[in-house]
């Protein structure tokens, strides 16, 4: 196995008493003193810090944004085009048969897309743009830069003691501020359900962003665990669980992702790696569904969990794809894939628990409303 | 009391054997939100999976460490499970089993034996 890397802020995570642990190929902290439970509960009250410097971060150039934008259009179903200058979405890199390769964000930051990717696809990610983007399209990977993400309902208040400019962020608004006496790339995003920002910072400023911000007693550092409970409570997929080349953007309920100038009819309609597919499943629907699962009992659903239909006989219909216990709902939570027949929110299917099917309702994502500042 | 390699104590209770996890284990597994305790009157041998327990990280099986029969579980835990992180040594005991040889605890680890496996 190759030798993990480590965070820029690794000695900061272990001075704070952050337990390590791999994670797609970095030492990451899973969790603090304070615990997945109070980490998770922090976050959805006041802020939380993540570092989330294992993700991917990468600028496209060409000669306007506009034509870095057009060419990635190839490569993403997604209107990114047409992004007001400032501004980001949700999107993902499809593969020829309509799966799903990385989901990602991408920003329109004046003359260049920003784009953010999973840190287990990260490489993979690279070389895909730069083996099927035109020549003409410079695919520069920042390497120089920390992410750090701070969520959660006061992170507006915290984050404006150093720089009062982000008040007047909306979600999903990008911008360049100054942090910790730094140039960052802020966006007003994440991924908890929380109100938040994500920050792009230099290496070299990092600490002193991350010391800033944890010097206020409202802000607890946030490990790896309580990110996937937040996360799972907010119905947002994890690449290579709820999402992977298995799994069709329309079958992933990510339809909304999908502009409409994008789809069958619209001006700039497919052109994007298996948009045969997911253009025709847009139009007629997919066989199957990611849903909301909600455990009836108390026991916790994990990834793996099959379902059935009955409570007795038949074969599995469907799989639990993230699951476990979530703080803010207070109980067990779930998302999987069922047959589009027995997706619809109060259908009741049968969760093989340790060898017993207990029951589980199909229930509307998210678990806990989303808490953006639109 | 006695410990066993898989972070379990026994505590002699008359002619039972109460059972728990160590503080060790409760905070090795976080924060606990689950337990299912076998029923009373479980037959049981050494090594059986007769618990669940899990925590926001992971499930974790705990197995009878001795033959016996659950004559008691504590209902406590599998109402409240957060009590295994908060008192794991006192109100957070898993059941009581009845065994037929108590000779049979001689083959545990004492306190400064786990100590030395723990650290």
């Amino acid at each position: 196995m190759a030798e993990l890397l480590h965070l820029p802020l690794d000695e900061l995570h272990r001075e704070l008493g952050g337990k390590m642990v791999p994670f797609a190929g970095y030492d990451m902290p899973v969790q603090y003193p304070a615990g997945v439970m109070k980490e998770h509960l922090h976050t959805r009250t006041a802020a939380g810090l993540f570092d989330v410097s294992h993700m991917g971060q990468v600028i496209l150039r060409a000669d306007s944004f506009k034509a870095a934008a057009l060419a990635l259009e190839a490569l993403v179903p997604v209107n990114i085009a047409g992004l007001g200058v400032g501004r980001q979405r949700y999107g993902f890199f499809t593969d020829d048969a309509g799966g799903i390769l990385d989901d990602l964000m991408l920003a329109n930051r004046g003359d260049h897309v920003f784009v953010v990717v999973n840190a287990a696809c990260k490489e993979a990610d690279i070389a895909h743009l730069r083996d099927n983007l035109p020549e003409d399209i410079t695919v520069e990977v920042i390497e120089d830069r920390a992410l750090l993400a701070l969520q959660g309902p006061l992170a507006e208040d915290v984050l404006a003691g150093l720089n009062a400019t982000v008040r007047e962020m909306r979600f999903m608004d990008v911008a360049t501020v100054e942090l910790a006496g730094a140039e960052c790339w802020v966006s007003r995003s994440g991924y908890t359900g929380e109100d938040g920002f994500e920050i792009s910072v230099p290496v070299g400023a990092v600490e002193d962003l991350a010391r800033a911000l944890l010097a206020d007693e409202r802000v607890l550092p946030i490990g790896l665990g309580a990110r996937d409970s937040l996360r799972l409570e907010g119905g947002l997929c994890l690449y290579g669980h709820d999402i992977d080349t298995g799994t069709s953007p329309v079958e992933a309920g990510l339809t909304w992702a999908i502009q409409k100038i994008r789809r069958t009819g619209g001006d700039r309609a497919g052109g994007f790696p298996g948009a045969t597919r997911v253009l025709s499943e847009l139009e007629d629907g997919a066989a199957r569904r990611r849903v909301g699962l909600k455990p009836e009992g108390r026991a916790p659903m994990r990834e793996g969990v099959e379902l059935y239909a009955a409570e007795q006989g038949g074969a599995p219909v469907g799989r639990v794809t993230s699951g476990g216990f979530g703080p803010s709902v207070a109980g067990p939570v779930a998302m999987g894939y069922l047959p589009t027949a027995l997706s619809a929110p109060g259908t009741v299917v049968y969760g093989e628990v340790r060898g017993k099917r207990l029951p589980v309702s199909v229930v509307t994502l998210p678990f806990v409303p989303a808490n953006f500042k639109r | 009391m006695k410990y066993t390699e898989d972070h379990e104590w026994l505590r002699i209770d008359g002619d039972l054997v109460v059972v728990g996890i160590t503080e060790h284990a409760s905070t090795a597994l976080g924060d606990v939100v689950f337990v299912e305790l076998p029923e009373v009157g479980t037959m049981v041998s050494k090594g059986d999976e007769v618990a669940v327990i899990e925590s926001v990280k992971a499930a974790s099986d705990i197995s009878a460490p001795l033959d016996g029969e659950i004559v008691e579980v504590n209902d406590a835990i599998e109402d409240t499970p957060s009590l295994v992180n908060d008192d794991p040594l006192g109100a957070a005991w898993f059941f009581k089993i009845k065994i037929d040889d108590m000779d049979a605890l001689d083959d545990f680890m004492d306190e400064d034996e786990y100590k030395d496996l723990i650290e």
